[in-house]
């Protein structure tokens, strides 16, 4: 004999189950893919953060390798480059690098030489360009010409070209994992839908029988694969924003390594997250409910 | 009618009821009669011929008509088919949340139909917690509760003792004294001996019909 039921109190219950066995399971994949796909983010939006902020180094600089003519010794020639480069319209600063660092730049190919001041090594000039009206190489080798100076111009552009080559690589690898994420965690969700259609496919009978919309019960089915999906997407989310946090704080100021420096801001990447794995979900959920409804008419 | 490539199950049926009848459908065990049923609350489409039921032949209704059909029918399946997880409650009030009444509309209706059919102190319950008779029941005030105008029953009687099979009886009657057509398959020859109601007998998926027999003394008056 059950307690008194007052049927003025009573509220709906959902028409599926709101726990199933496998639900868990569920969420684990849900999370895990999310935890992935949040890292990968993360990790393509520092990337893209770093190789824009090489490039603006390398696009600020350019090297100038002085050779000296006949008769001027390497320092005077390195000097009068720099005096030429420093009247050079979009050029902001000039600076003739001592003889140690070319030396330095050259000992690795040619080991330790004590005698390395008598070879004829070219002397470096290092040029910071104006940030706002750069002067380009074209510009610097005409400059230099037109003074009779006898110079090779670097202004970057190989290293330039491949970091950016780079970049690109890296974001498009990055979005390729993300998609591929998706469409695993929408193969996922539609393989369970289709389990939860099987175990529950006496729910479904009753409900068409009874006169329910196709739409309305695959709506049902999405909507509850949405809640599990978020549910996994959150956690997944959440500890990919976790190790984010704990790798900024282990790396300092600029994340865990130079190379990949991870921002406060990055975090934000994994916000959308849940949302993603729950359109994701309900999208595939209701696409495999309404297939399997035809069929069971 | 036949299931994908095997024989007919059904074959040259032709009879009508008219509204507000009471049959029995009767017949050895692979007659037919399921079959005849889900003919009938379009679970199923005739492989040849036509269903012709509330002024139109469903067999043909397109696929988006048919929801509306069946809210016009009641069914007790054979294996009552309860939604587990949901109370005796939820249950009955199943089909009037897919109609999209609002709660406040049938809250009462749902709590008396419940108490009609003796499950007024049973109403919280889970299915699993209930008899085979208030289970039987229940499924029942399920069929109902949306005042289909056709209830079809397929053995309804066929879990229960015989002093349950006549109060399932007499809930059956007093639903077609308001109005609503009945078809009950069933092998309870006892219950239809006892009836005096019509009979569809059906054998090797044919149908044939049978004049009703006087009721017996022995059946209670609903």
């Amino acid at each position: 004999m059950s307690e008194t039921f007052d049927p003025t109190r009573w509220r709906p219950a959902p028409f599926l189950p709101e726990k199933e066995d496998r639900d868990p399971s569920l969420i684990f994949v849900v999370a895990v893919l999310c935890f992935l796909a949040c890292l990968t983010a993360m990790g393509v939006i520092a990337a893209n953060r770093a190789a824009h902020a090489w490039t603006g180094q390398l696009t600020g600089e350019a090297t100038v390798i002085v050779r000296p003519r006949g008769g001027e010794t390497p320092d005077a020639a390195a000097a009068h480059a720099a005096e030429v480069l420093a009247q050079t319209p979009g050029v902001s600063e000039v600076r003739a690098l001592e003889p140690a660092k070319a030396y330095d730049l050259i000992r690795p190919w040619l080991g330790d030489v004590s005698d390395l001041e008598d070879l004829p090594v070219p002397r470096l000039v290092a040029v910071t360009l104006d940030g706002k009206h750069p002067a380009d190489a074209q510009n610097l080798r005409a400059a230099l010409a037109a003074q009779s100076v006898d110079a090779t111009v670097d202004d970057h552009s190989l290293w330039i070209k491949d970091i950016r080559r780079a970049g690109r690589l890296v974001a498009g690898v990055g979005v390729a994992v993300f998609l591929l994420m998706a469409a695993t965690a929408a193969s996922v969700v539609a393989f369970a839908t289709r389990a939860g259609l099987a175990a529950r496919r006496d729910i479904v009978e009753v409900l068409h029988l009874a006169g329910a919309e196709d739409d309305f019960i695959a709506r049902l089915f999405q909507a509850r694969f949405a809640r599990v999906a978020s549910q996994g997407g959150l956690i997944g989310a959440g500890a990919a924003a976790a190790l984010g946090v704990g790798l900024r704080l282990a790396g300092g100021g600029e994340g865990l390594t130079p190379a990949l420096p991870i921002a406060w801001s990055d975090l934000l990447a994994v916000v959308p997250c849940p949302l993603l794995a729950a359109l994701v979900a309900a999208a595939a959920a209701h696409i495999t409910a309404m297939s399997l409804i035809k069929d069971i008419q | 009618m036949r299931y994908g490539r095997g024989s007919d199950v059904l074959s040259e049926l032709n009879f009508s009821l008219a509204q507000g009848s009471f049959h029995f459908v009767t017949g050895p065990s692979g007659a037919g009669k399921s079959s005849l049923l889900k003919l009938i609350y379009l679970a199923a489409k005739p492989s040849k011929g036509l269903v012709h039921l509330f002024g139109q032949d469903t067999s043909q209704a397109p696929a988006n008509a048919r929801p509306s059909l069946r809210r016009r029918i009641g069914v007790v399946f054979q294996d009552l088919v309860l939604l587990e997880h949901l109370s005796a409650f939820d249950n009955t009030a199943l089909p009037l949340r897919i109609a999209g009444r609002k709660p406040n509309d049938y809250r009462t209706d749902v709590a008396e139909l419940l108490t009609w059919v003796g499950l007024g102190s049973r109403m919280h319950d889970m299915p699993a917690t209930l008899s085979g008779g208030e289970r039987q029941r229940l499924a029942i005030a399920r069929a109902v509760v949306n005042r289909p105008e056709i209830l079809l029953a397929d053995e309804p009687t066929g879990n229960v003792d015989h002093e349950m099979a006549v109060r399932i009886f007499r809930l059956f009657v007093e639903l077609n004294r308001l109005g609503t057509t009945v078809l009950i398959a069933t092998h309870d020859q006892d219950l239809i001996a006892r009836s005096g109601r019509a009979v569809l007998h059906l054998d090797k998926g044919r149908i044939s019909r049978r004049a009703p027999s006087s009721p017996a003394a022995a059946m209670p008056a609903p």
